[in-house]
């Protein structure tokens, strides 16, 4: 895998492209959606590939029905659309039916977050890490750059089951250049930290580095983690790594509060009596028909470099001051 | 078991008696729209037209057998019971805690392929079973068991839209057409029309049969199964919803509605 930046989709899709030539038990499903790594699946595995048109339920139906003819499928749109217009279908043939029939599933959903930039929210995506965590039998990835969406496809096939893909639209800086993300532990640790750590997700882990990197300037050593298996991570790790610290804050491209990475993160401090103050970052004040860049759509929501590095500055002062997060809940 | 050696009417005929037996024992289950489709899980099990194998359901050589129309298709556990995918004695526990036989058949009972219950799902899981037995070289068929009601599901038009453009005529969608659903008559709730013209206009073959006449069922099926012409097939079999139950039969609400134990008992002391 090269370390020159690229788009996840091209860099994931390259590797289910090789691998189709090798192995004649792969199929590729697209709901009429592309990337020019697709073309070349389309020309070489003209058997094996199917473009179901706009129609996300019959993308899932479909994909189910390969799966129990014994197919490792990969279904492939635009991530609001592959997640939420067809939830029912998901629900039913994959994370239901997964649970008494052998099926692998990989649902690759292309535009976390505000990726489409200008699209507007109906291609924005805030809500599907809620959605997706919710179903058991669901696996939920989130890379944070094209080397980590690379590296999901050897998860695809190690494991069976229903799994869903969360990628960003747009080519992020590189994360893994020197070392492969560790896939068993399913987290990495991007910086140390004193008291301090964020855990953060997809491209908010480049947030995460950026704010790291800003108050360390000011004396502050913030720790980051970049979560990359929200389901699938090793416990016992990441209680290790996150028991040194007084507090430690969530920070998610997605809605606030609503049982995202957030929620994921309070659940698993309390399981594990973890004693650290919590955050949670996210964005906040619903949906939003401005148009601008990522980075100002993302102040305007309050998950930009700025509004997190104010937010952190803060909590570092309400703990420092024996406060506690009390936050509402919106 | 070949088709000529079973009368596909008497076997039809304690299907049915079962069938009233097992509501009669749990009540939660629905009875109008498990007996509009008896005679065509009748000729599809008996008729020689599937090809199963009970003691090991999900064997490859085995033609696909979906069943969409979740809770209408309580006859199918004396079927799968009389051709021994499970016991018998399993008849009598439908309903009661421990059992696998529920109120909606699930995938956990042996001889159902997918989850029921909610509907409009069974025929894209076909299709693309369908899809993926043409990709294998597999000679296998797909038979979809779907009701009318569950059509007003937009994810199986989706599905016929694909499945006549891939040209996939190893599959076939029995609809068991007995005209309601929950609130009463479909014709007054959103009227498929003439479904045949539907079906055929979305580039189906269709045929047409009366969906009690088991013989008939059983023919069209052989039919349907045996014509490989590049279109996906569908029978449209009509049906009588609460078949064989005054106050059930064809009554609007009878989807809801559970006969008066006296009728039952009368109508299963006559059978004995």
């Amino acid at each position: 895998m090269t370390d020159r930046p690229q788009a996840m989709r091209d860099a994931l899709l390259r590797r289910i492209c090789e691998a189709m030539a090798d192995d004649p038990k792969l199929f590729f499903v697209c709901a009429d959606f592309g990337s020019p790594v697709l073309d070349s699946i389309r020309e070489r595995f003209p058997e094996r590939f199917v473009n179901v048109g706009i129609a996300e339920q019959n993308l899932i139906n479909i994909s189910a029905g390969l799966a129990l003819e014994g197919y490792t499928v990969f279904a492939y749109a635009i991530a609001p659309f592959i997640t939420m217009r067809c939830y029912e279908q998901i629900r039913v043939s994959l994370a239901l039916l997964s649970q008494v029939r052998q099926l692998n599933v990989n649902l690759i959903g292309v535009g976390a977050g505000y990726s489409y930039v200008v699209s507007g929210p109906t291609h924005q995506c805030y809500e599907d890490l809620t959605l997706m965590r919710a179903m058991p039998n669901m696996a939920v990835y989130s890379p944070a750059d094209h080397i980590t969406a690379a590296a999901l496809f050897d998860r695809c096939l190690a494991l069976g089951g229903p799994k869903y893909l969360r990628l960003d639209a747009q080519v992020l800086p590189v994360l893994y250049a020197n070392a492969q993300p560790d896939m068993a532990t399913g987290f990495q640790c991007h910086r140390d930290g004193k008291k301090l750590c964020l855990v953060a997700t997809g491209y908010m882990v480049h947030t995460a580095l950026k704010v790291a990197e800003r108050l360390a300037r000011s004396g502050e050593q913030i720790g980051v983690i970049d979560l990359f298996d929200l389901s699938g991570f090793d416990p016992e790790r990441l209680a290790e790594s996150l028991a040194t610290y007084a507090g430690i804050i969530s920070l998610e491209e997605g809605f606030r509060g609503r049982g995202g990475l957030d929620a994921m993160l309070f659940d698993f401090c309390a399981r594990r009596r973890l004693q650290a103050s919590l955050l949670n970052i996210g964005v906040e004040g619903g949906y939003r028909f401005e148009i601008g860049s990522r980075s100002e759509l993302h102040e305007q929501v309050s998950i930009g470099e700025n509004a997190v590095t104010e937010r952190v500055t803060r909590f570092i002062a309400e703990l420092s001051g024996g406060g506690t997060n009390n936050e509402g809940n919106d | 078991m070949h088709a000529s050696m079973i009368d596909l009417k008497a076997k039809a005929r304690w299907v049915w008696l079962e069938t009233l037996r097992i509501h009669r024992r749990a009540p939660e289950t629905r009875l109008a729209s498990s007996l509009s489709p008896v005679e065509i899980f009748v000729a599809l099990y008996y008729g020689g037209v599937l090809r199963f194998n009970p003691t090991q359901p999900l064997t490859e050589t085995r033609d696909r057998c979906i069943i969409s129309k979740g809770h209408g298709s309580i006859c199918m556990y004396p079927i799968l019971a009389d051709l021994g995918f499970f016991a018998m004695e399993e008849l009598e526990h439908v309903c009661e805690s421990g059992s696998f036989l529920g109120g909606i058949p699930d995938p956990v009972i042996p001889g159902y392929e997918t989850v029921n219950g909610s509907l409009g799902h069974g025929l894209g899981v076909a299709t693309g079973m369908a899809l993926g037995l043409n990709r294998k070289g597999s000679d296998r068929d797909v038979f979809v068991i779907a009701g009318d009601g569950e059509l007003h599901e937009g994810s199986n038009w989706e599905a016929a839209m694909f499945a006549s453009h891939h040209r996939l005529d190893n599959l076939n969608l029995i609809v068991d057409n007995n005209r309601i659903s929950m609130l009463g008559h479909t014709d007054d709730i959103v009227s498929h029309g003439r479904l045949g013209d539907r079906l055929g206009a979305f580039g189906w073959s269709c045929a047409e049969v009366d969906g009690h006449d088991v013989d008939a069922v059983c023919a069209a099926l052989h039919v349907m199964k045996a014509q490989r012409n590049g279109a996906p097939k569908a029978l449209i079999a009509h049906t009588i919803k609460g078949r064989g139950v005054p106050g059930l039969e064809d009554a609007p609400l009878c989807h809801i509605m559970n006969p008066k134990l006296e009728t039952l008992d009368r109508l299963l002391g006559e059978a004995s």
